[in-house]
């Protein structure tokens, strides 16, 4: 029985260990795996496409290791071919080269489609005109500012569904990044600069948002919540925001920039050029004017390269 | 009367305030003092001195390497519990085992060590081991620049394990992007701990590169033409090409950051015409190959192990060489995979997703290549070969979780989220880890003169395997739920069991190192009954023609090599016996303190620029520079064995 006592203690563990990954998996909701948006959706149908892809060759090669591990194992009774000087063949080393070009082949060309049909900064299809959303990464907080609504919010996102959300979004921290999980596509937010992205949420619900990139001590607590309205209530929500006691003004971004947490809290916007003064706190005495012009469109300048 | 020109901004304030920091700050001088006091009490300063401090020979200093490493190694594990213990109580309601202050600086270290220290010091613990007696030499082309090399990454050990001490870490992940790591939001010691610790370990890496590229290529033995190397010896001469290209790009972007931390320039903050984007890019111009530098020898390896317990010839040498040399290659041209999300555009995504891709072709193809040496041998299953089967399951899914990512639109979803945490780990403990335990057991007899205990070693693989599942397959399924990398807590309840499943997992990879260092010691124990011959795998290569324990001057006689695995085919035809007259004088460099003293001298020079004490900069420096002239101008760096002497030692050796 000595021969078999590893083969068991593998299996056992095998067993073992996938009984806890179901346990485990059964009730859990996976975000990025079961999305509330067209953009997630189709990252979604692509993760799960390249990984049964690649399947095709992986599990022949589990199979392959196993089955050599086993049969040619040195104590095996039964009389096996051994060729130590076997080393060289054309056709199998031909095959190997040529499998693994082909699956890249086929995936390099699936990521040139979608690199670009799923770039962030490309604008989405639908006939409802798109909702801006300015975003502004805040030590560690999240500034929502809804230029064209009149209205703001801080680490709430309220979102009409079923309508384009264009996002562009811009930093007054260190580098951090904007994340919604269930709607799809994250983008870094960096200083003086400003990033773009458009997603839209299919259905409506509350998706948790976050960022993804270490901003300083409050980082882990940066966390939002997408509140994905219908068109009614999103317009209540707007008209109850304007009606708001808080101003988001100068001032009023002063004041929650500095560093620490903060609740969900909607503003009536006072200042429709906030967005841009975040931007520009970063570009003060540092370029010429012309330079400075089109410093916030650089962004823009690659996403017209890849359209 | 202010001291500040004498200390520059040392404070008290900077001592450890937290009961897990001071611990470490207490017990860490307490062990130091403990072993000086063994050392003096059995009387072996002078032996460590003479044998080991001042040694130039490359296996002693490989055997250095490898033993900081391994205890880097255990601290970094211990670096792993403590993170998944805040994440496993980080839930809602939970509790914090220590401040997220803390936390930062504990992952920062972990990520630090365990590539700089750990991994980079079992690399260049087995160059130092493995290459010269594969190659048929006896030593590096630099046997001085060997020792300043390890010197520099002790001296970098010593910055990062200092700063628990006093000071405190980097909060800004392995890598620290700016503007976080800038002055702006960083002003403190911690990040400048990080970069000279970094820089100085860097030094020493790239030096090691030049010398072991130059070794490769000048020092083989005669007959032994490029497509006449083991495969390891290939691995390790792409390998120091990428060394020699990428890591000036680590130092120059390094140097920039202390030039804005040191002086207020501008490279990369985000006010003052600074951009931080460039420092992205050169850091992981630098960063990618860096990982194809660690994972390079392992494949290296694994070619040596399975073709040894196959018993058979390795499949397929010359697609082996090319798969390496294109991988050097390609290895330059995916950086920008690092952050997709950036916003470069739909082009640029493309081509460095699709370059990353052709990566997994050569890669595959040596898996392919292994299993086929597998086929139609006679497989013994010794711990390396073990260790072999691990990775080729755990590499492989590492592989294709790395594919994934490398389609642009599917990284958006996964980009620093735990599922990139569990990729990397996946790379490089399956890849990395695995391979370079695999060739300490497969070499371990050939530096000591005899094998590890064998059932101890599974054992070890057993643990590191399963632990490596529990700790990171649920981090998978976690990052695809939405947890991103660097939290130490979260809102969402049914995150905590995956959490705490990782947990174990840490303990359990813990487990396995505990058998290794069981394993260590109960074969020093029993090495009497674990005693090796010159050739205990029955090996192919030339350094098991030499007997075990090596001695110092490697080969008595400088073999010649006719052909792939010289030493397998010299074994079917008789292994003739050396005539009298084939020995010869041997020349071998002599001992020196100076790479000790110059690393020493690196460290003071990098802990005062750390707490800007100015003049002892200006003073280290010209002691640095003054000393490599001193070294120079030394002509007496060598010395001989008459043949005579060295033919006796080899008949007894050989006895």
């Amino acid at each position: 029985m000595k021969k078999y006592r590893a083969v068991v203690l593998v299996a056992c563990t095998t067993i073992a260990l996938v009984t806890l990954g179901y346990l485990l998996v059964r009730n859990a909701h996976f975000d990025v795996l079961q999305p509330a948006g067209a953009v997630a959706k189709s990252e979604r149908t692509l993760l799960i496409s390249a990984f049964s892809i690649m399947m095709l060759v992986v599990i022949p090669v589990f199979i392959m290791l196993v089955t050599f591990a086993w049969k040619y194992r040195a104590g095996n009774d039964k009389k096996v071919d051994y060729r130590p000087e076997w080393s060289e063949h054309k056709l199998l080393e031909a095959a190997w080269w040529g499998i693994p070009i082909l699956i890249i082949l086929i995936l390099g060309t699936t990521a040139w489609i979608t690199a670009h049909t799923l770039d962030p900064y490309r604008k989405l299809d639908s006939k409802t005109a798109p909702v801006n959303v300015q975003v502004v990464a805040l030590e560690w907080k999240w500034l929502f500012i809804y230029p064209d609504l009149g209205v703001a919010s801080v680490n709430e996102l309220p979102v009409p569904v079923n309508t384009p959300i264009h996002f562009t979004i811009s930093a007054d921290a260190p580098m951090s990044a904007f994340w919604v999980p269930a709607l799809g596509t994250q983008i870094y937010a960096m200083n003086g600069m400003s990033s773009q992205l458009n997603l839209i949420a299919d259905h409506t619900g509350t998706f948790p948002g976050y960022n993804t990139n270490i901003n300083g001590n409050g980082y882990a607590k940066m966390r939002f919540n997408v509140y994905a309205k219908s068109d009614k209530d999103f317009s209540s929500w707007v008209a109850s925001a304007r009606k708001s006691p808080n101003m988001m003004d100068e001032q009023a971004l002063q004041k929650i920039s500095q560093p620490g947490t903060m609740n969900e809290t909607a503003y009536m916007l006072m200042d429709n050029n906030l967005y841009d003064k975040v931007i520009m706190k970063y570009m003060k005495g540092t370029m010429s004017d012309k330079d400075s012009a089109s410093t916030s469109t650089q962004h823009d300048m690659s996403n017209m390269e890849g359209m | 009367m202010d001291w500040h020109w004498l200390i520059g901004r040392m404070d008290l304030s900077y001592l450890p305030h937290e009961p897990v920091t001071m611990g470490a700050a207490i017990g860490m001088p307490l062990t130091l003092v403990a072993i000086a006091a063994a050392l003096t009490y059995f009387k072996k300063w002078g032996y460590l001195w003479r044998e080991w401090i001042t040694t130039v020979d490359a296996k002693r200093i490989g055997i250095m390497y490898g033993s900081v490493a391994i205890i880097m190694l255990a601290r970094g594990v211990f670096d792993a519990l403590m993170i998944r213990s805040q994440t496993a109580l980080g839930g809602p309601g939970g509790s914090q085992l220590f401040s997220t202050d803390t936390y930062q600086q504990v992952f920062t270290s972990h990520g630090v060590i365990m590539i700089f220290f750990v991994a980079m010091g079992l690399m260049f613990a087995l160059f130092n081991i493995a290459v010269p007696l594969m190659i048929g030499t006896r030593d590096v082309a630099f046997p001085f620049l060997n020792a300043v090399s390890f010197w520099l990454f002790f001296a970098g050990m010593i910055l990062v394990n200092g700063s628990l001490i006093f000071g405190g870490f980097s909060i800004g992940g392995w890598l620290g992007y700016p503007p976080l790591t800038e002055l702006q939001y960083s002003p403190g010691p911690g990040v400048d701990y990080w970069i000279w610790s970094l820089q100085i370990a860097g030094i020493g890496s790239l030096l090691s590169g030049v010398n072991f590229f130059v070794t490769i290529l000048k020092h083989r033995a005669p007959g032994m033409t490029f497509m006449r190397m083991p495969i390891f010896v290939w691995s390790v001469l792409v390998t120091t090409v990428l060394i020699m290209i990428a890591f000036p790009m680590l130092t120059a972007s390094l140097a920039l950051l202390s030039l804005d931390r040191l002086m207020g320039m501008h490279f990369f903050t985000s006010m003052g015409g600074g951009n931080p984007m460039m420092y992205i890019n050169l850091i992981w111009a630098w960063g990618h190959p860096e990982v194809y530098i660690l994972v390079m020898p392992a494949f290296g390896i694994f070619s040596e192990v399975v073709a040894t317990f196959s018993r058979k010839k390795l499949f397929g040498y010359k697609t082996m060489v090319i798969a390496l040399v294109a991988i050097m290659f390609f290895s330059f041209v995916v950086w920008q995979h690092h952050f997709f999300t950036m916003g470069a555009g739909g082009d640029v995504n493309a081509f460095f997703g699709i370059m990353t891709m052709i990566i997994a072709i050569p890669t595959g193809v040596k898996l392919f290549n292994w299993l086929f040496t597998m086929y139609r041998g006679r497989i013994s299953f010794a711990s390396p070969m073990v260790w072999f089967m691990c990775f080729a399951v755990t590499f492989t899914i590492g592989g294709v979780t790395g594919v994934l990512m490398a389609v642009p639109a599917i990284d958006f979803q996964v980009h620093n989220t735990l599922f990139l945490v569990a990729h990397f780990h996946n790379v490089i403990i399956g890849g990395v880890v695995f391979g370079y335990l695999a060739a300490i057991t497969y070499w371990f007899p050939k530096m000591f003169g005899f094998r590890l205990h064998e059932g101890l070693g599974k054992a070890a693989a057993y643990f590191w395997q399963v632990g490596f599942l529990l700790a990171f397959m649920p981090l998978y399924a976690l990052g695809l739920m939405g947890a991103v990398r660097r939290v130490d807590n979260y809102s969402d309840p049914s995150w905590i069991p995956f959490f705490i499943v990782s947990a174990v997992g840490v303990v359990v990879v813990g487990a396995g190192i505990a058998c290794q260092l069981l394993q260590i010691a109960y074969s020093i124990w029993k090495r009497k009954e674990l005693r090796a011959s010159g050739d205990p795998w029955d090996g192919r290569t030339l350094e098991w023609s030499v007997p075990s324990p090596a001695p110092f001057y490697n080969y008595a006689i400088i073999p010649k090599v006719s052909r792939i695995d010289e030493w397998w085919y010299q074994k079917q035809e008789g292994v003739k016996t050396p005539k009298d007259s084939d020995y010869k004088d041997i020349v071998l460099p002599k001992n020196t303190s100076f790479g000790f003293v110059i690393g020493m001298t690196a460290f003071v020079f990098s802990g005062a620029l750390i707490w800007h004490i100015w003049w002892l900069v200006i003073l280290s420096f010209i002691a640095v520079v003054t000393m490599i002239i001193m070294r120079t101008m030394d002509d007496f760096t060598e010395y001989t064995i008459p043949a005579a002497e060295v033919m006796k030692m080899d008949k007894e050796a050989r006895a």
